[in-house]
């Protein structure tokens, strides 16, 4: 947003609000790093912060929504603005579902970590996701911050890797589980961890989306790539 | 530039091609071309001084009254062009009538207020007027404050109840365009939200204008918005689209704000 309103009042609720997601933005991903960090290192005491951190994401959820309302209701914001704030209120919304993913992978962690068999596992196979799926989220915030359409494409066309990396997993797994059947449980809690980290992939895409519509006022979801890019030119 | 945003089966009332308006030297309207939907709603918005009054003002030709204004260009209706049309000026403001700013009652009753300007276009007999009076006010909302008073002074009305006195005036000679210059600008919210709600009736029979400097009045209840910038149409579109995202940067900067 480079020009300011006439009112600099609206300005600074507008930057507070979006100072307000950054900050949410960056506890969620400091949350899954350690989540990763939990699951690389079996870590029990470094899962137990991930799923303390939670209400904390849970509480600045809240209060950006409540922010968001009160502009609403105040300024009656139309183009650019309104659609800035949709964007802000649904970015939350995903970024709060990141953190309950990074709680989850955690909670998966110490269920493993309490059936004795982390040796057993795969887990370091997992990495390579967990490490794109962190970097794309925050890819996502810094396009968001900046909001650079071309870095919200790129980030769309990344999260492809991400999923194709948690379908070769679920194919390593599942021979895991046919070779050693004692392995089972403990597998299914690590499928529940593959599974959160490609939903934080997800989250990140969707980020991405709503940086389009700001900018464009296009509503890409759903789209497919060649439509979104013609509607970034 | 846009002149007919018109797309979903919606025919033209009125055709503006070209228009220029000059008070004096003074060109207030540039080469304006729109198309004004028919029984629909459309606004006009724009900063001060940036032509909208005046070009609502061309299209019944009230800059007649004032020495020095002159209009060159087309205003189509019906096929002819109103700014050069021989017809008689009141005939042209009895087809398309106009609500100002202010509520403008005549110092007669409610009653007469609404029979004047019928019994210069219309000789009716007495129960056919009393028809006509309760068929206008009851189209403004009216009827069910005053039915009881009308032999008030129009005056003594509340200045909602005058400017929707105002909008019965002006519907009573049946016009097939009604041209509404701020007419809520000096009323308090509630009378604002009786007008809104009005000129969403009101659009079921009449081809609406409306002029007003509250963006927001004219996002609640117009189909279609022109903003104007210092005598130029800077962009018509539907009103929607225009509220959620302009086509102009110069219309974004004004309905966000940013203007200045």
């Amino acid at each position: 947003m480079p020009e300011k309103h006439l009112s600099t009042q609206f300005d600074s609720e507008l930057n507070t609000v979006s100072s307000r997601v950054m900050e949410l933005g960056g506890l969620v991903e400091s949350q899954i790093r350690h989540a990763i960090y939990a699951l690389s290192q079996f870590s029990a005491e470094t899962a137990n912060q991930v799923i303390e951190t939670e209400a904390q994401v849970n509480a600045m959820e809240i209060d950006i929504d409540r922010d968001l309302s009160s502009i609403i209701a105040r300024r009656q914001p139309t183009a650019r603005d309104l659609r800035l704030l949709i964007a802000i209120s649904k970015t939350t919304a995903n970024l709060e579902r990141a953190g309950d993913e990074a709680e989850k992978i955690a909670r998966m962690v110490k269920s493993i970590i309490e059936s004795g068999s982390s040796r057993a596992l795969p887990a370091s196979e997992l990495n390579v996701a967990a490490e794109l799926a962190s970097a794309l989220l925050r890819k996502a915030l810094d396009a968001f911050a900046r909001l650079d359409t071309a870095a919200a494409v790129s980030i769309l066309k990344e999260d492809d890797l991400i999923d194709k990396e948690f379908d070769g997993f679920v194919r390593k797994l599942i021979t895991y589980m046919m070779e050693d059947p004692r392995t089972i449980s403990p597998s299914l809690d690590l499928l529940f961890v593959a599974k959160a980290i490609e939903r934080v992939g997800d989250h990140a895409k969707n980020i991405a989306e709503f940086i389009i519509y700001i900018v464009k006022g296009a509503d890409v979801r759903h789209s497919p790539m060649d439509q979104i890019e013609s509607a970034v030119k | 530039m846009q002149t007919t945003p018109l797309a979903r089966n919606e025919t033209v009332k009125m055709s503006v091609r070209d228009l220029n308006f000059y008070y004096g030297k003074f060109h207030a309207i540039k080469n304006v071309s729109l198309d004004i939907p028919e029984k629909k709603v459309t606004a006009f918005i724009g900063p001060s001084g940036c032509g909208k009054s005046t070009l609502l003002r061309t299209f019944n030709r009230m800059y007649e009254l004032y020495p020095d204004q002159r209009a060159e260009g087309q205003v189509m209706m019906g096929g002819e062009n109103m700014i050069t049309s021989k017809e008689d000026v009141s005939l042209i403001r009895a087809r398309i009538g106009m609500v100002f700013q202010k509520p403008t009652p005549f110092p007669m009753s409610i009653y007469d207020n609404i029979a004047y300007g019928v019994k210069l276009f219309e000789s009716l007999n007495a129960s056919d007027m009393d028809e006509r009076v309760e068929w206008a006010l009851g189209k403004a909302a009216l009827w069910n404050e005053v039915k009881d008073k009308l032999n008030q002074n129009g005056a003594s009305l509340s200045g909602g109840q005058q400017q929707r006195l105002c909008i019965a005036r002006g519907i009573a000679i049946k016009p097939e365009v009604l041209l509404l210059d701020e007419p809520c600008s000096a009323l308090d919210p509630l009378s604002t939200a009786k007008i809104e709600e009005l000129i969403a009736e009101l659009k079921e029979d009449y081809t609406v204008v409306i002029v007003t400097h509250n963006m927001q009045q004219a996002a609640r209840c117009s189909d279609y918005t022109a903003y104007m910038y210092l005598g130029d149409l800077i962009e018509f579109g539907a009103t929607e689209d225009l509220f959620f995202k302009p086509k102009r940067k110069e219309t974004e900067d004004y309905i966000t704000g940013r203007f200045g």
